[in-house]
């Protein structure tokens, strides 16, 4: 066991790791479960942080390598007022969540592909999002809410 | 709420009980790296996105992992004198999409790997020493006749894959470079089992002034192979239809849920005219 300090949304989280202590583990360790895990073979997304800036499975990563690195999580992305982001407000707004377990996945996926492409197509958006599984809304809404986050008008998108 | 639950976590967690405990060393030489590696069982850690899953499933049981993401002399891309691109062995695949732009097919098949967020941690080095039957650069490596630039040698692509999951690196050897001589013209075309989004069969064509290599991943038991029939009809004519006149590969092809080797024999020769045609 070694402490490791990473910083976490703009703050520093310091904590006891092993080797083997994956990133998920290190965030959901100090409180912060909105970091989701729901598989171990990589696949699923539910985990997707951004790690400098980058969309990555924060369950395929060793919270030590991590170290020093700015991490950014779901438990950051609302607004300064504690009022939804517009990614997260558009997921509401356009029902982009049933049980919500892949949403903060699908949150911090989201935004990264808006960071690199802030007008995605529809087809972009399924691209971006193959590693982000969900398994109740079909994706509709999904990329729905993100096209409107983008600003896009998806008035003609119909409801589903 | 820093700190709760993580200071009644004085054991590891839920998801850390299901690895081997292992030490964990974060080296940044080559050097170092080596001296570290020299430890029994230890093993190289790259980008994690093979490794990590099979630790979790108990299938490594490593005394020490040694990442090798911290070594600046391992990244980045750049081009030789004699023109051929070189790839770090622990260039991200998010990087090799981006920023290599000299040879776009390799470009291209760096960009199609699983998903955004594997592809900002998997990199060159760990797929080439895993060879996975279903990789996408084993067949980029092999169609290009690739060098494996190995801390203590050259390897070429042909003689550097030796079944599946094998190769010829030893014990504590590791990957530092990939030498990619560019083609004059060049195409990946991946047919992808849905699920994995790993190639089904994935065939790499690529056309030297000496002559056209073509390799394929996904289909053979063997592991990536070069279909020499198609080598040779590709090289006097460079067209789809030199491919449809062919037989079908011999060699014995993977049969499992997602398609029989009946099946991907015959997806070897429509992905390999595919390849031809969109290298134009
Ligand atoms: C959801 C998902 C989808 C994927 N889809 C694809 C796909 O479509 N196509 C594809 O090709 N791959 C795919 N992959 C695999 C991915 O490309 C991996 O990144 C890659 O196979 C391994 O690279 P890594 O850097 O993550 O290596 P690691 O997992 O760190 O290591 C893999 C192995 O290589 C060894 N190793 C690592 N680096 C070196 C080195 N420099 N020298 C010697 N040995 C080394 C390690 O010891 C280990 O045995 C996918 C993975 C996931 C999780
Ligand atoms: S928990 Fe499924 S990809 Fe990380
Ligand atoms: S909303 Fe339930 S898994 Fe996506």
């Amino acid at each position: 066991m070694s402490d490791i300090t990473i910083n976490v949304n703009g703050k520093p989280v310091s904590g006891p790791v092993e080797g083997r202590t994956l990133l998920v583990d290190f965030l959901r360790g100090a409180g912060l479960t909105g970091t989701h895990v729901g598989c171990d073979t990589s696949q699923c997304g539910a985990c997707v942080v951004h790690v400098d800036g980058k969309a990555v499975k924060a369950c395929s990563i060793f919270a030590v390598e991590a170290e020093g690195a700015e991490v950014a999580t779901i438990e950051g992305q609302a607004n300064p007022d504690g009022s939804l982001n517009v990614i997260q407000q558009a997921f509401q707004d356009h029902h982009g969540l049933q049980c919500g377990f892949c949403t903060p996945g699908m949150v911090m996926s989201a935004a990264a592909l808006l960071k690199e492409n802030p007008r995605p197509s529809e087809h972009e958006i399924r691209e971006y999002l193959e590693g982000n599984i969900c398994r109740c809304t079909g994706y509709h809404n999904i990329v729905k809410a993100i096209m409107a986050a983008s600003g896009q008008d998806v008035s003609a998108i119909a409801a589903e | 709420m820093k700190g709760q639950g993580r200071s009644k976590a004085t054991g590891p967690v839920q998801e850390e009980t299901k690895m081997y405990a292992f030490d964990f060393e974060r080296p940044d030489t080559i050097d170092d790296a080596l001296k570290a590696l020299g430890a029994e069982d230890a093993q190289p850690l790259s980008g994690g996105q093979t490794l990590i899953p099979t630790l979790k499933s108990r299938l490594a049981m490593p005394s020490k992992l040694v990442s090798l993401t911290a070594i600046p002399e391992l990244k980045g891309i750049c081009t030789s004198d004699d023109g051929a691109l070189c790839v770090g062995a622990a260039t991200t695949h998010a990087e090799v999409a981006a920023g290599a732009g000299a040879y776009p097919a390799l470009a291209a098949l760096a960009g199609n790997i699983g998903d955004p967020a594997v592809r900002n941690r998997g990199t060159i080095g760990g797929s080439l020493a895993n060879n996975d039957p279903s990789a996408c650069y084993p067949a980029a490596a092999l169609a290009s006749g690739a060098t494996i630039v190995t801390n203590s040698r050259q390897i070429a692509a042909d003689d550097f894959f030796d079944g599946m999951f094998t190769t010829v690196l030893d014990e504590g050897e590791i990957i530092v470079e990939v030498r990619f001589p560019v083609p004059q013209k060049a195409s990946y075309q991946k047919f992808e089992q849905p699920a994995s989004r790993f190639a089904l069969v994935g065939v790499f064509v690529a056309k030297y002034p000496d002559g056209v290599r073509v390799a394929v991943t996904g289909a053979a038991e063997d592991g990536v192979f070069r279909w020499t029939q198609a080598e040779t009809a590709l090289s006097s004519d460079f067209s789809a239809g030199a491919v449809s006149g062919l037989d079908v590969p011999d060699n014995a092809m993977i049969g499992d849920l997602h398609g029989s080797p009946e099946y991907r024999a015959h997806l070897v020769k429509v992905m390999t005219g595919r390849a031809v045609k969109a290298a134009g």
